[in-house]
């Protein structure tokens, strides 16, 4: 009855060679001397170097290295809140706030994008960096407030009453008790925060200003124009910190059910 | 005692949803109804909008020019989900069936593409498919063609893209469905004298189905959307309503057409959601993270 034929196998090794060959190309050619990517011309770290001599580049980078720590920060903490009173208060109103609340989550970014669009320039706010926190603070939210809750449902209540027991107040209670049990679901929520925000094409074309570019939208008008290998330089450097971002969530993930199992 | 501290209680975590409360309220609802409101507003002759309503936008979607797009933009979801459904099932399934070792690595293997910046994955799809690329150099050198195929800026091309942004979705939530189900059931048919292949249909695929329809329902309307796919990799040739979107709210002005487009998706994805729970009688989608 086991495994009677390796083919399952096989067709996972091959979906795996075809999700990394893209990945595996642009990290290639970016080492590549040739300014035509068909051609190898030998390794060369020229583009590298074009790459940092980019200052618009790193402008673009710095923007959404800026932007994606805001919002993510921002998302921990109206997330964190949102996720531990949400469990406490009993509002008629609360389940549709927080049904509400998740729908970035849902909707699709091309929606998202043109209803943000849109109601920014209702509310006269000045397109920038401040419309682009306020978009990306609203699709991250939803990502901290899903692991904070998740991770409150597999809270023993006697920690909290414990600490009150022994004369300690609601809030103090929170900071003291709750808020370091649940930290590393803050940490993963605002990681999963980071990378989306710091990915975000879509809603940021559409919220941004003339003047402030992030890293993907420079990088998709620099695709979309005229492809010079600086950007293959560009995506190893992005790849590389997805994977170092991944890893560093994963070890945070690990720790909190560490946490978990001692219990 | 607990009577005592209610009030205190309650007051304390007032303060704690009042953010989440007031961001929801402002920038989430807030922009949601005026979208609608914007869907039955009149377009002004040069900017903005007056106050007029009119169902005249949800008209124009059947306009032919309008019509078109959005018909070849749901034949091109249909087929990119098709496909990821396949392609994401078969996966989602064989991945459920490997060891608890080769299942952590598989994990790990479908983040990392995952979470790495979708732009750089395009790009490395337009390195494979431009004239003289990648696919172009080993079909011609095994001699499968005699010239260039020149894939870039094609329909398939970006039927290829989709299906590379969307799959992983497709696999986490399949990957999810099988995790939980109880392998028993189909032994038990087994047992019961069912081939495999009646098993699979019978018990497998029926309990799994939740799994497949939350895969569907998170690729089919994004698909519609993801119009930087097309210009990337399908030139001017593909144009989704994504890109009828974009085109309406940033060079021609029209905010009252590109809303009601966007509620035309969101009413899409709301049928769907709603079948979607006809079916399984469940009420969340399958957790995909």
């Amino acid at each position: 009855m086991k495994n009677r034929t390796k083919l399952p196998n096989i067709y996972l090794g091959v979906m795996i060679a075809l999700m990394y060959l893209p990945i595996v190309l642009v990290i290639v050619y970016s080492f590549n001397e040739s300014k035509i990517s068909s051609v190898w011309d030998g390794f060369s770290l020229r583009w590298y170097k074009e790459l940092f001599r980019d200052s618009s580049m790193f402008e673009a980078l710095m923007n959404s290295i800026f932007l994606a720590f805001v919002s993510s920060f921002l998302a921990a903490i109206i997330g964190t809140f949102g996720a531990v009173g949400m469990a406490k208060v009993e509002y008629k109103s609360k389940g549709i706030v927080e049904y509400v609340s998740q729908l970035p989550m849902m909707i699709p970014e091309i929606v998202l994008g043109m209803v943000f669009l849109t109601y920014f320039s209702l509310l006269n706010l000045p397109f920038g960096m401040l419309t682009l926190i306020i978009a990306h603070t609203a699709f991250c939210i939803p990502y901290v407030y899903m692991q904070v809750k998740a991770r409150l449902v597999g809270l023993s209540p006697s920690y909290v009453e414990a600490a009150k027991d022994l004369g300690a107040s609601e809030l103090r209670a929170f900071f003291d008790i709750t808020l370091p049990l649940v930290l590393p679901a803050i940490l993963s929520g605002m990681l999963l925060s980071f990378a989306m925000s710091f990915d975000d094409v879509i809603i940021s074309v559409f919220v941004t200003g003339v003047d402030v570019n992030t890293l993907p939208i420079k990088v998709y008008s620099q695709i979309k124009t005229g492809v010079t290998p600086k950007i293959n330089a560009l995506c190893t450097l992005m790849f590389i910190a997805t994977v170092l971002v991944l890893i560093i969530s994963n070890f945070v993930g690990k720790k909190g059910k560490v946490d978990n199992n001692e219990k | 005692m607990k009577k005592d501290k209610k009030p205190d209680m309650n007051r304390s975590y007032k303060w704690f949803v009042l953010p989440i409360y007031a961001f929801t309220f402002f920038f989430v609802l807030g922009p949601l109804i005026y979208m609608l409101i914007l869907s039955f507003l009149m377009r002004d002759e040069v900017w903005g909008v007056t106050s007029t309503f009119t169902f005249k936008n949800y008209l124009d979607i059947f306009e032919p020019v309008y019509l078109s797009t959005f018909v070849e933009s749901l034949k091109l979801a249909l087929i990119s989900t098709v496909l990821v459904a396949v392609i994401g099932y078969l996966f989602g399934y064989f991945m459920a069936k490997l060891s608890a070792k080769w299942k952590k690595i598989m994990m790990m293997l479908i983040m990392i593409p995952f979470w790495t910046s979708s732009l750089i994955r395009l790009y490395g799809w337009i390195i494979i498919f431009r004239a003289n690329g990648t696919l172009d150099t080993i079909l011609m050198s095994l001699g499968l063609t005699a010239e260039p195929l020149k894939l870039l800026y094609t329909y398939p091309a970006v039927v290829v893209g989709m299906i590379y942004a969307l799959v992983p979705f497709m696999i986490l939530s399949v990957y999810s469905s099988v995790e939980k189900m109880d392998w028993s059931l189909v032994e038990a048919a087994r047992d019961l004298g069912a081939s495999s292949m009646k098993a699979f249909w019978t018990v497998t695929f029926k309990l799994t189905l939740p799994g497949l329809l939350t895969g569907i329902i998170l690729t089919f309307v994004p698909s519609m959307g993801l119009f930087f796919i097309a210009d990337i990799l399908g030139g001017n040739k593909v144009v989704l309503v994504g890109n009828l979107i974009q085109e309406q709210l940033m060079k021609v002005h029209n905010w009252p057409f590109a809303a009601a487009l966007s509620v035309a998706l969101l009413l899409i994805m709301t049928v769907m959601i709603f079948v979607y729970r006809k079916i399984t009688k469940s009420k969340d989608l399958e957790a995909t993270l």
